[in-house]
């Protein structure tokens, strides 16, 4: 198992290596400078400006000099909004699309396992086919598509719940995260469903249901935690999707959290804030699908086995 | 007395071929025939839109603004007066082509890597497979935003940029492929008759490993639609004067409450899409009896 997780640990750091790398020269490859865009500035000014920024040094150095601050955690200021740091903004952002990830992955893992496992309970009947068709409808609906619904449906119609806003509101909570959770709990019911009906037909539930187990029994104490091994090793990819989609729920929500400023960062050309929030996502990714894979292969003794305690 | 038999036979043999059997299998699948129905019917007026939209693309009556769907205009028009219809013909020929071409690079890149690396083997395989690990660690959502923000918005960089982000899985699924093809005895066959590994590669292993590269595709493009249509909803994907129904999405989203016909045609269009492919891959996978193509 310690083998296991040095490995990947050892394998994460060259992808964040590349991530750093590939974002630090695309944003400088960008057209047009950071300042090109302001009217006439005066070449001191301009001069002193591309001082504070490092502009003024070769590329290469700009790039060992950027590692060397990402080393002490330091993200460095932000092109748009002088006197605040990367990290402030990062700081600023974060816990709230942490949140909002948070509630979405709790209704996606909630929802979805209990309709996979109901649906794998007795396959090719009415109890599969209704909430797989729902899972269906899940993966088809987008979120940028569910969440105006949404609004539209239990805001404006139906008036049960705020539109828009984070934490202002009692409620204002409960679209935003089932529009960011619903995709991913269609995708766990299907993947809790697969892997359910893999490990039913598996000679230890034969052996538990021989000793006179009653099902639920079987279900809950021996299928659950193998048919569950697809479910935590999707977690990673699903956080990543989570992260991505947050761009658009806190854009349709207007929430003030990392994605909607990563997007506004976008527009707005803070080179330095794009790249910020990029290291700092990527790395958040990379270290959840870490910790999914390790989880992953702890549920599952098999692959415990194949790296160590053979 | 044996020469019907012998016919008979040859009958049997002429309706046994596998793809023969896996049509028949995907027609009996209603869902996935309804979804192929309506994939068809949608590329037909994609592909006939300049022909026979209702109005012109450009086309607006600012006096009239927006109506809900009426006899003249069936699905209703904007706030600048232009026929939804039309503008949803015109958005699905830009949110079918990404769908289509991006999915086709996906598809060249993933073919060609993994069936060389899969036959190649040994260290070249170990070399090119651990880059697709890297590479699959990567955040590519939002490596797709930078690309969009950094080279500014143009059509051709949103299919590579996708299209680039999608062949990973489709490499890893030919690699496997592959392997197991090359210890076969017709390949081997192929190799001791002195052809070069690009025409056993070509000619030989494509072929035979068409099932699950049709599988994954019909796949692969709902994906990569859902992921133009992410782009252009964040603005940073299709830009005016063209549209997609992702960008018509998000134009209706902003006067739903007013006009919500604006946000629920398009919204239904690209559902159903995604739908119908959707069910189709499925339907495909279990036609031609491919095992985890989608993982």
């Amino acid at each position: 198992m310690w083998r296991f997780i040095g490995f990947r640990v050892l394998q994460s750091i060259p992808v964040l290596l590349v991530v750093i790398t590939v974002t630090f020269f695309l944003v400088r490859l960008a057209p047009g400078g950071p300042f090109s865009s302001e009217k006439a500035v005066i070449p001191e000014v301009k001069a002193a400006l591309e001082a504070q920024y490092r502009l003024n040094l070769p590329m290469f150095e700009q790039y060992t000099a950027y590692l060397g601050d990402l080393a002490q955690g330091d993200l460095g200021p932000s092109f748009k909004y002088p006197g605040r740091s990367v990290n402030e903004l990062i700081a600023a952002g974060f816990p709230v699309t942490a949140e909002l990830g948070l509630y979405a992955l709790l209704v996606a893992i909630s929802i979805g396992a209990i309709a996979g496992v109901i649906a794998s309970l007795r396959p090719n009947t009415a109890q599969d086919y209704i909430p797989m068709s729902v899972a269906m409808i899940g993966i088809c609906v987008p979120s940028l598509l569910m969440g105006p619904i949404l609004i539209l449906v239990f805001g404006i119609y139906l008036e049960w719940l705020p539109v828009s806003g984070w934490g202002d509101m009692p409620g204002d909570k409960i679209l935003p995260a089932i529009t960011l959770g619903s995709t991913y709990a269609a995708y766990i019911a299907r993947l809790s469903r697969a892997g359910m009906l893999e490990v039913m037909s598996q000679d230890y539930i034969r052996t538990a249901r021989a000793k006179g187990l009653p099902e639920w029994r079987v279900v809950v104490g021996h299928a659950l935690r193998g048919g569950m091994i697809p479910v935590v090793a999707f977690l990673g990819p699903a956080f990543a999707g989570l992260l991505s989609g947050s761009f658009v729920v806190e854009t349709i929500f207007q929430i003030p959290g990392l994605g909607r400023f990563y997007v506004q960062a976008a527009f707005n050309r803070d080179y330095t804030m794009i790249l910020g929030a990029t290291v700092f996502l990527a790395t958040l990714i990379v270290v959840f699908n870490l910790l999914s894979d390790i989880l992953a292969a702890w549920m599952n003794p098999r692959l415990r086995s194949q790296y160590g305690e053979r | 007395m044996s020469a019907p038999v012998i016919t008979d036979i040859a009958q049997a043999e002429q309706g046994t071929s596998l793809w023969r059997d896996a049509w028949l299998r995907l027609r009996r699948n209603r869902l996935a025939v309804c979804g192929l129905a309506i994939l068809v019917f949608f590329v037909l007026v994609a592909v006939l839109t300049p022909w026979i939209a209702p109005y012109g693309y450009a086309q607006q009556q600012l006096a009239m603004g927006a109506t809900p769907p009426s006899a003249a205009h069936w699905l209703g028009t904007d706030i600048y007066g232009r026929d939804l219809l039309t503008q949803i013909m015109y958005g699905g020929r830009v949110s079918l082509a990404v769908g289509f071409i991006a999915t086709a690079v996906a598809l060249l890149i993933g073919v060609t890597w993994g069936a060389v690396a899969g036959y190649a083997g040994g260290k070249v395989d170990a070399v090119m497979m651990r880059l697709v690990d890297i590479l699959y660690a990567l955040p590519f959502m939002i490596f797709i935003v930078l690309l969009m923000v950094v080279f500014g918005r143009n059509m051709l960089l949103l299919f590579l940029a996708i299209g680039a982000v999608e062949w990973l899985t489709m490499a890893r699924i030919m690699r496997s492929q592959v392997q197991s093809l090359r210890q076969q005895e017709f390949v081997e066959a192929a190799i001791s008759l002195g052809l070069s590994p690009a025409t056993i590669i070509r000619r030989h292993l494509i072929p035979n490993a068409l099932g699950p590269i049709i599988v994954y595709t019909t796949l692969t493009i709902p994906s990569v639609m859902l992921l133009e249509a992410f782009l252009s909803f964040l603005g940073l994907g299709v830009q005016p004067p063209q549209t997609s129904w992702g960008l018509l999405i998000s134009y209706g989203a902003e006067g739903m409450e007013e006009y919500p016909w604006l946000l629920i045609f398009p919204g239904l269009v690209l559902t159903l899409t995604l739908f119908s492919l959707n069910f189709l891959g499925d339907g495909l996978r279990d036609a031609l009896d491919v095992r985890g193509a989608k993982d």
